[in-house]
């Protein structure tokens, strides 16, 4: 039996990082430059649902193996958000996570992707100060930016090694080894912990929120930090230290009315027919 | 700084090929100023004609060394290998833009890279160009819904592209390119590559995230491709799919937001509803036709043709025409 995470003896601590998103599902837009989150319409990145799975599926084998205490082992969500995104973390609570971390602060807003790895890097530091941290897991993209750049940044940001975009993750004798299937390749990596991981939505099927843990997660405590309380200069992250400016943002005309025809025997033909008529077929020479 | 001696890199990795999305990168590069490449290994006799075709007066070629060693072999597409040869490039050419094509590899690539030298980092743009001595970037974003421009305002700009931005067109004037080794000394790397294997492509189809233009099958195909399949080759166009359909095990590559981002000059969506995951991967589509046996469907709502029905006739019968009229 000792194989996959269970085989790590020691109660894992874990630092989940997860985003605070607009609804995929709602109109998303942007005023004065920056993306609109509003409570009604804001949610946890769900790709980060898949990195909190990870995190919990870890510390809960940990457990399962015996080597560890039922209650020992620990997973601490952070976010970057204002306070909306306190929602987040409920969402993060609701599925078992023990804390949750909000670093909030005028001066953050407007981050690129390397103010936002710095900010997360002081949270990650602050936490191992407490206690050492054995990883870092986050999701494989923010849904809004779909970046999926802020856990690379963020592996260099603090030091760690990065395996990124993990399908399968196993943890033996204290080394984590992932499978990643990005692009048209097939990659094992493995890296001592330490480390940061990023995993895709292949890597597991997030859990439902349990009863009492919604319950629960109604009064939990939201720790609330300060860029100053994580030592970060005036200008690591915010629209002072980004290296980007967005100059427009501009919603696109809506597409005309669609042409949609009903199949009565002749449906192929007529979308042969849009296509060559559309000038979106190609000659025959160029098509092998 | 002015137009003509602003330096533009394009990474080319692999060498042995040169694939759609690195021409358009070329096309792109050449209107900002003078394009080089940089590989991390030796490109092929063809590969350096088609540079030159667009234009490449210079191939910089990474030589990998760790502790006195020489690194070679797959280690060399690794993200942090990639970024370490392209800052060493930047400084060796005092160049002002970085070019990669967007795929998950090169993010983290540009990312690193973009750290390491002080720079600004845009994932995914659309377009580039120069305005008042800035690089700006175009993104669309929100699933195609908003067009987004922005300025880098460091010295030197790291862009990944997508691929389908522009039109790839060969240089004016063809050159004979020059490879120049170049010493790159890398830090001990704490990530151990166990294996890497690249698939092989034997379909003689364009590659999905590059494609002029897609076919996608959904559940609707209730798991048989081979409609799908019969229209795009009559396109000659890339076969893809949705994530439950992949998923299932019917295709292997699927287009959405956590899959392959695609924005072709056509897309065909059969037996796919367009749920919001599967419209953020494709919605930036020029045309987008949609075939489905539910009239309601949501994709409906972001297509400019769709033909209500069941997909194992519509397709083949659209292929056969097609192969009919062209003659
Ligand atoms: C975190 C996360 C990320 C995701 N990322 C992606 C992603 O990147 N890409 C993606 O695609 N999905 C993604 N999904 C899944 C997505 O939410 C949808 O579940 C999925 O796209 C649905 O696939 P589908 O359209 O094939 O299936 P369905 O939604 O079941 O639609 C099937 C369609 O086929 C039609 N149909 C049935 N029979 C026929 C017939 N005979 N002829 C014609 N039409 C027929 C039906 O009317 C229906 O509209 C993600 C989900 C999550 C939670
Ligand atoms: N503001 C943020 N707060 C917390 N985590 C974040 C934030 N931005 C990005 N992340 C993490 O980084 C991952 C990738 O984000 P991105 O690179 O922006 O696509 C997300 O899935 C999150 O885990």
């Amino acid at each position: 039996m000792p194989h996959g995470p269970a085989s790590y003896g020691n109660p894992m601590r874990i630092v989940v990082t997860a985003k605070y998103v607009p609804d995929i599902s709602t109109e998303r837009g942007f005023a004065d430059g920056r993306v609109v989150r509003t409570a009604a319409e804001g949610t946890l990145n769900e790709l980060d649902e898949n990195a909190i799975e990870a995190a919990l599926q870890l510390v809960e084998a940990g457990r399962a193996s015996g080597a560890v205490g039922a209650d020992e082992g620990e997973v601490v969500v952070v976010t970057m958000a204002g306070p909306d995104g306190d929602m987040a973390l409920r969402k993060a609570f609701q599925l078992g996570v023990d804390r949750g971390v909000r670093v909030t602060g005028d001066e953050l807003a407007g981050s690129d992707y390397f103010g936002t790895a710095a900010v997360l890097a002081a949270a990650v530091r602050r936490l191992g100060q407490e206690a050492p941290v054995d990883l870092v897991v986050t999701g494989m993209a923010a849904l809004d930016g779909l970046g999926s750049v802020v856990p690379t940044l963020l592996g260099a940001e603090l030091g760690l090694p990065t395996l990124n975009l993990a399908k399968k993750v196993e943890l033996a004798d204290g080394v984590l080894t992932v499978t990643r299937e990005v692009d048209d390749t097939t990659e094992v990596l493995s890296a001592p912990l330490p480390a940061v991981l990023s995993v895709t939505d292949g890597a597991n099927s997030p859990r439902l929120p349990g009863f009492k843990l919604i319950m629960a997660a109604r009064t939990k405590q939201i720790e609330v930090w300060s860029p100053a309380d994580l030592g970060l200069a005036a200008d690591a992250a915010g629209t002072a230290g980004a290296r980007t400016e967005v100059l427009v943002a501009a919603p696109r005309p809506p597409r005309a009315e669609p042409e949609i025809v009903t199949d009565k025997g002749e449906g192929g033909i007529a979308l042969a027919d849009y296509l060559i008529r559309n000038d979106l077929v190609r000659p025959a020479e160029e098509t092998r | 700084m002015t137009h003509s001696n602003r330096t533009v890199l394009v990474l080319l990795d692999p060498a042995t090929e040169v694939r759609p999305s690195a021409l358009e990168l070329l096309t792109l590069a050449r209107d900002l100023g003078r394009v080089e490449a940089v590989t991390l290994e030796a490109p092929t006799v063809e590969v350096l004609a088609q540079l030159g075709g667009h234009g490449v007066e210079t191939v910089h070629q990474a030589e990998l060394s760790r502790d006195g060693e020489c690194v070679t072999g797959d280690e060399r597409h690794l993200p942090a290998v990639v970024a370490a040869a392209l800052a060493a490039a930047v400084r060796l050419t005092d160049a002002d833009v970085v070019l990669l094509p967007t795929s998950f590899a090169a993010k983290e690539a540009a990312a690193l890279a973009a750290r390491d030298l002080g720079a600004g980092l845009v994932i995914d743009a659309a377009s580039v160009r120069e305005a008042d001595g800035r690089v700006v970037a175009g993104k669309r974003v929100f699933a195609g819904a908003w067009d987004t421009e922005c300025a880098v305002t460091t010295d030197v700009a790291v862009v990944t592209v997508r691929a389908n931005s522009v039109v790839a067109r060969p240089a004016p004037a063809a050159v004979e390119p020059v490879v120049e080794g170049y010493a790159v000394e890398l830090a001990p790397s704490p990530v151990t590559l166990v294996s890497r294997e690249v698939k092989a492509d034997t379909s003689g189809r364009p590659p999905l995230d590059q494609a002029a233009v897609v076919v996608a099958g959904g559940r609707g195909t209730e798991g048989d491709f081979g409609p799908v399949v019969e229209l795009a080759d009559a396109l000659g166009a890339a076969v893809g799919a949705s994530r439950d359909a992949a998923f299932e095990g019917w295709w292997d590559t699927y287009v959405g937001q956590t899959g392959v981002t695609v924005a072709p000059r056509l897309y065909i969506g059969a037996g796919i509803s367009g749920a919001p995951h599967h419209r953020g991967g494709m919605q930036a589509s020029q045309v987008i036709v949609a075939v489905n046996s539910d009239p309601e469907a949501p994709i409906f709502e972001i297509c400019d043709f769709a033909v209500v029905g069941e997909l194992a006739e519509v397709l083949p019968q659209a292929a056969a025409e097609i192969r009919r009229r062209r003659g």
